[in-house]
């Protein structure tokens, strides 16, 4: 209970005495390609196969002959914009970027060169993690998007190769029942992911003391707090959502 | 003028700081010393604010620190230049942008006269050539210079140093005294020094604090050092087989 009061005057931090709002600028774009241009990569690799074994694995499942081909599509879908896209993108995520942000503060909190922005005045907490957050908030539903896109395409890719599914039934399959929200859901989902993921690393990496060690061991408790956050937000905004 | 009255702090039921006040003068290094875990750097985190203080206050040109609104603490804040003992530079910030760092985010200071500014700190403390350099690219001494080219760079009044000389080789400990001794009378800063290095205590040893166990035990300058008959003092400055030799003579 002591830490998540204190998370909470830490996020206070983030929004009190804060610098010039031109400072602000250049950190945040210089952010969104670090932890957002930077994640592109393993967030594509990720979620391509992970359509394209939705697909092959609900083809597996499909055995009987009053199920047509085209739900292959249709379940790709849905899993994907549901809770592929956003919760398993965002655990990866947590995984690059959590422990990125927490290795960095961490070190720089033991180096002292946090003490040293202190000493100039300037106010470390809103200087160094509002820009990661808001960063984050802009560059993860993005990635969000191209995860649910390209884990679709994997689905495509893998089903019309192996032949469990033609393409015109795929696409039939995706299109068919479409609710429009389900975007909306995977959208609100990323912006309070990315948040939590960016907010929690923060936390753990500004208040690491000791050395080395502790270094590490706040990278790895980012990681495993976030993932909990994550998946805790994900059951109550489905609650509250859907 | 820094003026501390009565500081206290503990940590979990430990006494750090016991009842220390002193006074530190502007141009000329008044310096803070004691053997290990005598709460000398815990001071120094005092007087700048990066440590809460139990009690007592800290007082800049008459200015109530410790008890000082947030805008009156920036202000102050803005005033002070700290070399901190691993000099705590920006680890992905060349050596210009490093000591830019605050023109950059505490005034409104053109560019070329900015570049002006870190340029003539450069030169300073003898680094023309290292402008483009990272940090992982120079030496334990560099990196000491450019953290006091980053410290006086904005106009301080008021320069910290946290053990400026350790990790470094003789001669660069004595380059880097002298250079914080010549940058204080020339800018006539108040400037506070923490060390437990003997021969900083000779080479610029103006004003000196002695803490021990968390206690101040003595005040002086260099002068007078060597004859106080304070057993603690005496056990500190007499520790190396030199400085008996040299007391013997």
């Amino acid at each position: 209970m002591k830490s998540i009061g204190k998370y909470f005057l830490f996020l206070r931090l983030l929004f009190v005495n804060r610098e010039r709002f031109g400072t602000y600028i250049k950190r945040i774009l210089d952010e969104c390609v670090q932890i957002g241009v930077n994640s592109i990569f393993i967030v594509a690799i990720v979620s391509t196969f992970i359509g394209a074994v939705t697909a092959v694995q609900t083809a597996f499942n499909l055995v009987s002959p009053l199920i047509k081909d085209y739900v292959i599509g249709t379940i790709v879908r849905d899993m994907t914009v549901l809770e592929l896209a956003p919760t398993i993108t965002a655990i990866v995520y947590a995984g690059k970027v959590g422990s990125n942000i927490a290795g960095e503060l961490g070190t720089m909190r033991i180096t002292e060169q946090i003490d040293a922005l202190e000493v100039m005045g300037i106010n470390s907490a809103s200087f160094l993690v509002l820009p990661k957050v808001l960063a984050a908030m802009l560059m993860y539903p993005l990635l969000v998007i191209l995860a649910a896109f390209l884990s679709i395409y994997g689905g495509y890719l893998a089903g019309t190769l192996t032949n469990v599914v033609t393409a015109q039934e795929y696409i039939y399959g995706i299109r068919i029942d479409f609710n429009q929200f389900t975007v909306y859901f995977a959208l609100i989902k990323s912006v309070v992911f990315s948040f939590l993921i960016t907010s929690i690393s923060s936390y753990k990496g500004y208040y690491t003391s000791g050395g080395a060690l502790e270094v590490g061991k706040s990278s790895t408790s980012a990681v495993t707090s976030s993932c909990i956050a994550i998946l805790l937000a994900d059951y109550m905004l489905a609650q509250l959502l859907l | 003028m820094i003026q501390i009255e009565h500081i206290q702090k503990t940590f979990d039921g430990k006494e750090v700081l016991k009842d220390i006040s002193g006074e530190f003068a502007p141009g000329r290094p008044n310096l803070i010393i004691g053997a290990s875990g005598t709460g000398k750097s815990v001071l120094l985190k005092c007087i700048v604010g990066l440590i809460q203080v139990d009690q007592g206050s800290v007082m800049y040109d008459g200015r109530d620190f410790t008890n000082a609104e947030r805008d009156l603490k920036t202000e102050i804040r803005r005033e002070i230049g700290m070399l901190f003992q691993g000099a705590a530079l920006f680890d992905s910030l060349t050596v210009e942008q490093n000591v830019m760092f605050p023109l950059n985010n505490l005034t409104k200071m053109p560019m070329a006269e900015k570049l002006e500014r870190v340029n003539f700190c450069l030169r300073r403390v003898g680094l023309e050539n290292a402008n483009k350099k990272m940090p992982s690219e120079i030496s334990g001494g560099m990196k000491k210079r450019v953290g006091i080219a980053r410290a006086i760079v904005n106009n301080s009044k008021y320069l910290f140093c946290d053990e400026p000389n350790s990790g470094l080789d003789p001669q660069n400990s004595i380059m880097i005294d002298n250079l914080i001794k010549e940058i204080t009378e020339e800018y006539n800063i108040t400037t506070l020094v923490v060390t437990h290095d003997m021969n900083s205590v000779i080479e610029i040893g103006d004003y000196i604090l002695f803490m021990h166990k968390g206690i101040k035990v003595w005040e002086g300058s260099k002068d007078t050092i060597a004859n106080t008959g304070v057993k603690e003092l005496d056990d500190f400055v007499f520790a190396n087989k030199l400085m008996r030799s040299m007391k013997k003579e």
